[in-house]
């Protein structure tokens, strides 16, 4: 049983259980054990890094902090915002030296900073890909449009993507799933992110073109791999349908749970109920 | 007790490294005092029997540096003089010589601010190793026992 | 026992700022051998030098040290003034006490002891200097121009029509370059072709200009104005001297869907091919990756239709030797691709195109014949945007640099649109309006004003494709940021210039040097904008950086002067600094035991053999001996040779031990 570090983050205890569930369950079916790093805070997210630098390290670093304590040498991340923080807090401390000795001495831990941290897609390629020919039960058929949103590949320095305008690395996987991943501009364009609450019309707007451009081009579905992305595009369907003066039934499901289904797994174990707006596809059918 | 000043002689081509260390100047960027440059025409033409004098002669650090791989200006004087520095390397740690006090560098005539790197990096280096008088001594025992 | 003088130099302030050089000189007095030694403002001036003449004359000095700048920049100057006084110039060596010690220093007693160690060190040297005296080549006075576009072409003519021979070697099937591709240039507006063709055809028939097309440099020995260059003269599978040009053959040839180089891929050609109707030669060539016979086996029709007969499969690629003199290297440079903008598409979407591509369509032998239609379904755009600064300015792109000739273009395609559209509406996202040259500025406001060409201020984030349209993503910054979004037909990117591929292996064959982007460096941005750092060898045009027609004549012009300089004399004199192997009186003859390692060392084959034979001529040894007029004085042998039998003039090791004991000993 292969055991890697899990950090689920606030959102997959909270308003994207589904996420969690499915990640779960799939890493349950394909022999993997995700072990939550005991005693994890939040990120910081955005609201840290936009109101105190060293805070915004500091939360991150204690997480890779108890991360390394646990002895875990790879560390799973669902969520995009959360896994972008951590990924910029180990790159900023690798570069400077002196931010690295205070974290260092605020946490009252020496860091070695040297932790694996994989994004869903890098874990899902990494682990559940190889495997995927002797898991998949129930294909896909399906047009799908695979979201990527802004963190899984941005920043470019960081992250390093060579087509990171037009990314295919979750096309690729829900190929192997049978469905048929569409050429679409709308990949990488913006949700509206945090704006759901503050200002749901810009979700309305942004994240309307996004779910117009997608329909328009025959998905049935939009998969993501974040859980704002899924927010805005699912919880916020009224404010779309608003922007786009019409009812727009597309579902939106995490690539977890596209793969539960894929493996043969119930809708209630990928955690489908939970979403919004209801997921029709071929796989629940039966 | 005033701080060790390390003195350094540098070995330098004409076509890069002399001209990128003008561009230095030309540049107004500020390196530290301690280094002197000598001008060859080619990295080739420096013999290794005049780094070791150098050492003879009180010199704690030295820099060869000359035109990158591929650039010389005539061709192949510094692959040679690379290769020399390679096996020379060897044999004078065999013979325990500091190695760590001989640095080689590329700098090309559009590497002003390079230079200074170079020399800023090396000075620090060398005023860490201290004074080099190891070889000065032994090379001064010999000449003497050649004049009696 | 020496009489040097030294003769320090203010440099007006930028020596004196930092060093004391009345100290210098004064220490400087104090040095064995020296017989006399001062300081002036300016040593490089008329007064300076007269003081150094007259010191030379009244004080009988045999060697000078000029403490000032660096020698590579005043060495010839004060070696001249030398000479003038009867000093043999090579008994002047310059110290630098500017750009090596007052320049890079603060003002501080260290700072002068600086100067004085380098100053003494170079003392020492001079102790040592030989008289040495310059050796004479004779010159080749034939030219090698390296690229057949419109630098290589006026180059060509101007050298040719200065008398001299001139072998011009150009890559492609034809001459003409970028400018035959080009449909109107600015700011006239002329027809590029009709401007272009007389000069290539005048190329052609010059009586001192040999044209070799479909041709490259293979290999380039040798020095300024004795250089062996070898060119491969690709196999054309032509005998061109059967060859009318009647294109018979063009129009039988079966492979009819090779995308056209001439048309930038929006246009077909056939295997066997003119690249274009104006070609110079207008003879065919065989593209032998695409060709049926020579991938398959199959086809021939060439051959049968071909009223001379003049086809010639399984010809060969020729080796020519050519002795040349000087070399111009105008090899142009091109442009990027769309597939090289992930936001604009990765080069997914054919309605989205290059400047280059816009030139074609716009040009009456295009492949639209001069009407501009949509590539992707052939229809006329009513809505045209142009992107400007695509990829230039740009360091996420990797290219910082301006690319200079955009704006200038972009307006004149927005003016040939809407003149070839009278209900079109154009827009052109920009950064700045570059257009600096005669007559540039109001061109540009033409488009504004007389053709209604939208100009907005702003960069474009994204371009992607709706429903048959390409959806625009700016933002117009002089409306206050306001995002703008246009449903184009057509998307022209005014992408950034780049060198050419192979730039670099070209560069490295001749040994001149390139910069980061692959443009070839000039040997001074300011005063030598002509020259390479490899005497000889000259530039002219775009390879060294983007530049426009009238920049690029200009420069093909200077090259051309600095080429006709070179061979307005018949004997060029070379710096003595060689290398040579030492003699010495019977029985020894020489230290060489002829070994021959310093001749695997040198890189210009310099080193042979020579026999020393006695005087009933037998051969007692045999030495090694250099070839002064090809020896380059790199001194590469001196430090192979164990015996320390060959020394190099100039930097002889005499010369630089007494260089490093100076240096350490104060």
């Amino acid at each position: 049983m292969t055991k890697l570090g899990f950090y689920p983050g606030c959102s997959l205890t909270g308003s994207s259980r589904e996420y969690n569930e499915s990640i779960l369950v799939i890493s349950k079916a394909a022999g993997i054990e995700l072990v939550e790093i005991p005693d994890w805070n939040c990120c910081g997210a955005t609201a840290a890094h936009n109101l105190n630098h060293e805070l915004s390290v500091s939360l991150p670093a204690r997480n890779l902090a108890l991360a390394e304590l646990a002895e875990m040498e790879e560390l799973v991340v669902p969520c995009a915002a959360c896994y972008n923080r951590l990924v910029m807090t180990q790159h900023e401390l690798n570069e400077n030296e002196s931010l690295l000795a205070t974290v260092s001495e605020k946490l009252q831990y020496k860091l070695k900073n040297d932790i694996k941290i994989l994004n869903v897609v890098q874990f899902l390629e990494k682990y559940i890909l190889p495997q995927l020919d002797e898991l998949v039960k129930k294909p896909l058929s399906e047009d799908v449009a695979c979201y990527y949103g802004c963190l899984l590949v941005r920043p470019n320095k960081v992250m390093k993507d060579a087509r990171f305008e037009d990314p295919m690395s979750m096309d690729l996987i829900m190929q192997k799933l049978g469905a048929k991943a569409i050429d679409w501009p709308f990949k990488t364009e913006c949700c509206g992110a945090g704006f759901s609450v503050s200002k749901t019309e810009i979700v309305g707007e942004l994240s309307g073109r996004i779910v117009r451009s997608a329909v328009d081009r025959g998905a049935k579905a939009i998969v993501v791999a974040c859980p704002m992305c899924h927010s805005n595009l699912d919880m916020r369907r009224p404010a779309i349908e608003s922007y786009l003066k019409r009812k727009v039934d597309i579902p939106v499901i995490y690539i977890t749970q596209a793969i539960a289904l894929a493996m043969g797994l119930t809708p209630k174990q990928a955690g489908l109920q939970r979403h919004f707006v209801p997921v029709n596809l071929s796989v629940t059918q039966n | 007790m005033t701080e060790f000043e390390p003195k350094i002689v540098a070995f330098v081509c004409n076509w890069c490294t002399y001209a990128g260390a003008d561009l230095t100047g030309t540049s107004r960027i500020k390196y530290a005092q301690n280094v002197k440059i000598i001008r060859f025409p080619c990295t080739g033409r420096i013999d290794f029997m005049l780094l070791l004098k150098a050492f003879g002669e009180g010199a704690d650090g030295i820099i060869v540096s000359g035109c990158h791989p591929n650039d010389c200006h005539y061709t192949s004087g510094n692959f040679h003089a690379r290769r020399r520095w390679i096996m020379f390397r060897g044999l004078l740690d065999l013979l325990g010589i500091d190695v760590r006090r001989i640095q080689y560098s590329w700098v090309s005539a559009a590497e002003g601010a390079k230079w200074a790197d170079v020399v800023n990096t090396t000075v620090t280096a060398i005023r860490e190793l201290g004074p080099y008088t190891d070889y000065a001594k032994v090379a001064n025992y010999l000449e003497k026992e050649a004049n009696v | 026992m020496s009489k040097i003088g030294v003769f320090i130099c203010h440099c007006g302030e930028n020596i004196s700022a930092t060093v004391d050089c009345g100290k210098v000189a004064e220490v400087a007095g104090k040095l064995e051998g020296v017989a006399y030694s001062t300081d002036y403002k300016y040593m490089c001036s008329d007064p300076g030098q007269t003081i150094i003449k007259q010191m030379i004359k009244e004080k009988g000095l045999d060697g000078v040290v000029v403490a000032a700048c660096s020698p590579r920049m005043h060495e010839p100057t004060f070696r001249k003034a030398c000479s003038e006084a009867g000093l043999n110039p090579y008994l002047c060596e310059m110290a630098n006490l500017r750009e090596h010690c007052s320049w890079v220093h603060d003002k501080s007693d260290a700072t002068t002891q600086k100067a004085i160690d380098i100053v003494r060190t170079l003392v020492e040297k001079v102790k040592h200097n030989k008289p040495l005296s310059t050796i004479k080549v004779p010159v080749t006075k034939t030219a090698l121009v390296i690229g057949g576009g419109i630098a290589g072409i006026q180059a060509s003519l101007d050298i040719a029509n200065a008398g001299h021979q001139v072998v011009l070697v150009e890559k492609e099937p034809s001459i003409g370059g970028h400018m035959s591709q080009l449909s109107e240039t600015f700011p006239t507006l002329d027809c590029s072709q009709c401007i272009l063709t007389p000069r290539m055809v005048e190329v052609a028939q010059h009586p001192n200009i040999t044209l070799m097309t479909y041709a490259e440099l293979e290999k380039l020995d040798g020095f300024i104005g004795n250089f062996k260059a070898t060119i491969r003269k690709k196999a054309k599978s032509l005998d061109e001297k059967l060859c009318t040009g009647c294109g018979l053959c063009t129009t039988k040839c079966p492979t009819k869907k090779i995308p056209s180089e001439f048309n930038e891929g929006l246009g077909y050609r056939t295997a066997i091919y003119v690249p274009f109707p104006q070609a110079v030669p207008n003879k065919p060539v065989i593209d032998k990756a695409n060709c049926s016979y020579y991938q398959k086996g199959k086809c021939k029709v060439c051959e049968k239709v071909c009223p001379t007969g003049a086809i010639r499969f399984d010809q060969e690629d020729e080796l020519v030797e050519l002795e040349v003199g000087a070399v111009v290297v105008a090899t142009g440079f091109n442009v990027m691709t769309t597939s090289e903008f992930s936001e604009y598409g990765y080069g997914k979407y054919p309605d989205v195109i290059t400047g280059l591509q816009f030139e074609r369509l716009a040009s009456a032998s295009g492949p639209t014949l001069g009407e501009i239609r949509r590539p992707s379904d052939g229809k006329i755009p009513e809505k045209i945007v142009f992107i400007a600064c695509a990829g230039s300015r740009d360091p996420a792109k990797g290219k910082p640099y301006c690319s200079k000739i955009c704006c200038m273009y972009t307006a004149k395609h927005a003016m040939l649109y809407q003149h070839k559209v009278h209900h079109g509406e154009s827009y052109v996202f920009y950064m700045d309006i570059r257009a600096a040259g005669k007559n540039y500025d109001e061109f540009t406001r033409r488009a504004i004003v007389e053709d209604k060409v939208n100009y907005l201020r702003g960069r474009v984030s994204k371009v992607y494709e709706e429903n048959g349209k390409l959806i625009v993503k700016g933002v117009d910054t002089l409306l206050n940021a306001k995002p703008v979004e246009i449903e184009a037909d057509m998307v022209v990117l005014a992408s950034a210039g780049v060198a050419n591929p192979g730039s670099e292996e070209l560069a490295q064959k001749m040994h001149i040097s390139y910069d980061a982007y692959n443009f070839f460096s000039e040997a001074h941005p300011k005063l030598k904008p002509v020259e390479t750092n490899t005497a000889g060898i000259y530039l002219a045009g775009a390879c060294q950086a983007p530049k426009d027609i009238p920049e690029t004549v200009s420069q093909a012009s200077g090259a051309a002067a600095k080429v006709a300089i070179l061979f307005s004399q018949n004997e060029l004199s070379r710096e003595p600094v060689v290398a040579v192997v030492n003699r010495s009186a019977p029985p020894l003859y020489s230290t060489c035991v002829g070994c021959f390692m310093c001749a695997t060392a040198c890189p210009y084959n310099a080193i042979g053999e020579e026999e020393i034979k006695d005087r009933k001529g037998n051969v007692i040894k045999k030495v090694a001996k250099v070839n002064p007029g090809l020896c380059q004085g790199c001194g590469t042998c001196v430090a192979f040779c164990r015996s320390k039998s060959i020394d190099l003039d100039g930097y002889t090791n005499e010369q630089m031990y007494s260089e490093v004991m100076a240096l350490l000993n104060e």
